[in-house]
């Protein structure tokens, strides 16, 4: 069942990839204002930073986010 | 004969103005692509942030009383370039963070003492990244060192980063490959001490726990204002992966301290899309699917909707919920049984769900911020935290940003 699971996943983030690839059309620099907009930055904001340090040592999960996904105790 | 003196001095200035029109000019040198080679900073970020949180599922205590813990967080970043003399771009940013937090179930570590060892603390972590990039085909690589030290752990983080873009500059592939070696002084609970090795110049054993992970990034422009990326980021950590002051009580009675396996896989898988949807709005979302060897399954997903209310000001409020299937190791307080190998109480590591929601600004005017030039940005963030095993807690950020 869990692995069955996973590999539901797995093939909605391939579908993806090959959606997202073959919806792609070609964009000159110049039509790159929007897409170069502050808010439209493909990562986590810096503001988010100690977001993502409390959510690492309060879940299980960390990772693929731009934070942190190893080094440090994580103890506290 | 008036006239003809008159046509042949026109004639005359009207050759000497074309050909002044049509004289070669020598070459001039085009300055719009000069770059200093002189170090310049380009930004200055100071990050800083408030959290405090309160629970009733200490896994000090073996899943049983106060969660309380405040932290005051702040990092500030240096980015300084430089271009050598064939073009191509060094830059290098220099980190210094600095934490300090309570915690008030660190203090059940030995509670015969008034204050225990981790119960309030601070944390400092420098980071140097240096990265070499072609300004114009995009592509970069570089490296970057860390270390990190508090009172009972210290860690050495070295990494490579390397960029490449694809002609259309479309397409960029990311790929970093990271490793922190790690020292853990090994502190037991007061109970389960044998001989000196409480605080006050008694001697401490320590243990190594290292970690290595390999981050692979594809983001992609899908038009004008949509974007993606998927990041899959496996990482392996072996050593000392359990916090050996944290208690396990048994059915039978008994106390031991926490006991993990010594090594752990992580697969995480995100995606992330942005979409401009006016010319107001803005649509930032975020999954990931994340799976462990410890038996860990999580779903993660976020949404922030940033709304310009002018061109240099924006409020984005935002939600995140995340689901996690709990370790095979888990049991709450006084559930675990004796024939365990490995055993927690750590409720992070449980099955559980979770709210996060708040909302950020955003000011960028163009003559700064105040109206001062120098202070390029400003952000500030609140958060609320819920979690369905009865933790809260909430954080406040603010982000300056100087050019």
């Amino acid at each position: 069942m869990k692995s069955s699971r996973t590999f539901f996943f797995l093939s909605i983030s391939a579908f993806s990839i090959i959606g997202m690839l073959s919806a792609c059309s070609s964009v000159k620099p110049y039509q790159k204002s929007k897409l170069n907009d502050a808010d439209m930055i493909l990562s986590a904001r810096k503001a988010q930073k100690f977001e993502q340090s409390f959510q690492l040592y309060r879940e299980g999960a960390s990772g693929a986010n731009g934070g942190k996904s190893g080094g440090g105790c994580g103890c506290n | 004969m008036r006239k003809i003196y008159l046509h042949v001095l026109f004639m005359y200035f009207g050759i000497l103005s074309t050909y002044a029109q049509t004289r070669p000019e020598p070459a001039k040198v085009d300055s719009s692509k000069y770059q200093s080679r002189k170090l310049k900073i380009d930004e200055i970020n100071l990050v800083s942030a408030y959290y405090h949180q309160d629970g009733n599922n200490s896994a000090v205590t073996g899943g049983i009383g106060t969660e309380k813990l405040s932290d005051f967080a702040n990092t500030i970043d240096l980015q300084m370039s430089k271009f050598n003399k064939r073009g191509k771009k060094n830059t290098f940013i220099f980190e210094l963070g600095v934490d300090h937090y309570t915690s008030a179930s660190s203090d059940k570590i030995d509670p015969s003492t008034i204050s225990s060892a981790s119960s309030a603390d601070t944390r400092i972590y420098p980071s140097l990244n240096w990265t070499h990039s072609n300004e114009e085909t995009g592509n970069s690589f570089g490296f970057t060192g860390s270390y990190s030290t508090e009172f009972d752990y210290q860690s050495m983080g070295a990494a490579f980063n390397l960029t490449r873009l694809s002609k259309d500059k479309n397409t960029q592939f990311d790929f970093k490959l990271q490793a922190f070696l790690d020292q853990w002084t090994v502190i037991l609970p007061i109970e389960l001490r044998t001989g000196n090795t409480g605080r006050g110049g008694e001697q401490y054993d320590t243990a190594p726990r290292n970690s290595f992970s390999a981050s692979f990034s594809l983001s992609q422009v899908i038009n004008q204002k949509f974007q993606a990326s998927l990041i899959l980021e496996p990482s392996y950590q072996k050593g000392l992966l359990a916090t050996k002051y944290q208690r396990d009580y048994f059915t039978d009675g008994s106390m031991r301290s926490e006991t993990l396996p010594d090594k752990r896989y992580k697969l995480p898988i995100g995606l992330r899309m942005n979409y401009f949807l006016d010319d107001r709005f803005v649509i930032r979302t975020f999954y990931r699917y994340y799976m462990d060897n410890w038996g860990i399954r999580a779903h993660t997903a976020e949404l922030e909707i940033p709304v310009k209310i002018n061109p240099f000001f924006s409020i984005s409020p935002f939600y995140r919920y995340n689901n996690q299937v709990g370790t095979k190791y888990f049991a709450p307080y006084g559930q675990h049984q004796a024939s365990e190998q490995y055993f927690t109480s750590d409720y992070d590591l449980s099955t559980l769900s979770s709210d996060f929601y708040g909302a950020g600004i955003r000011f960028a005017p163009p003559k700064g911020v105040f109206g001062w030039q120098r202070l390029n940005m400003l952000e500030l963030r609140y958060g609320h935290y819920s979690r369905s095993t009865s933790l809260v807690s909430n954080i406040v950020s603010l982000n300056l940003k100087f050019k």
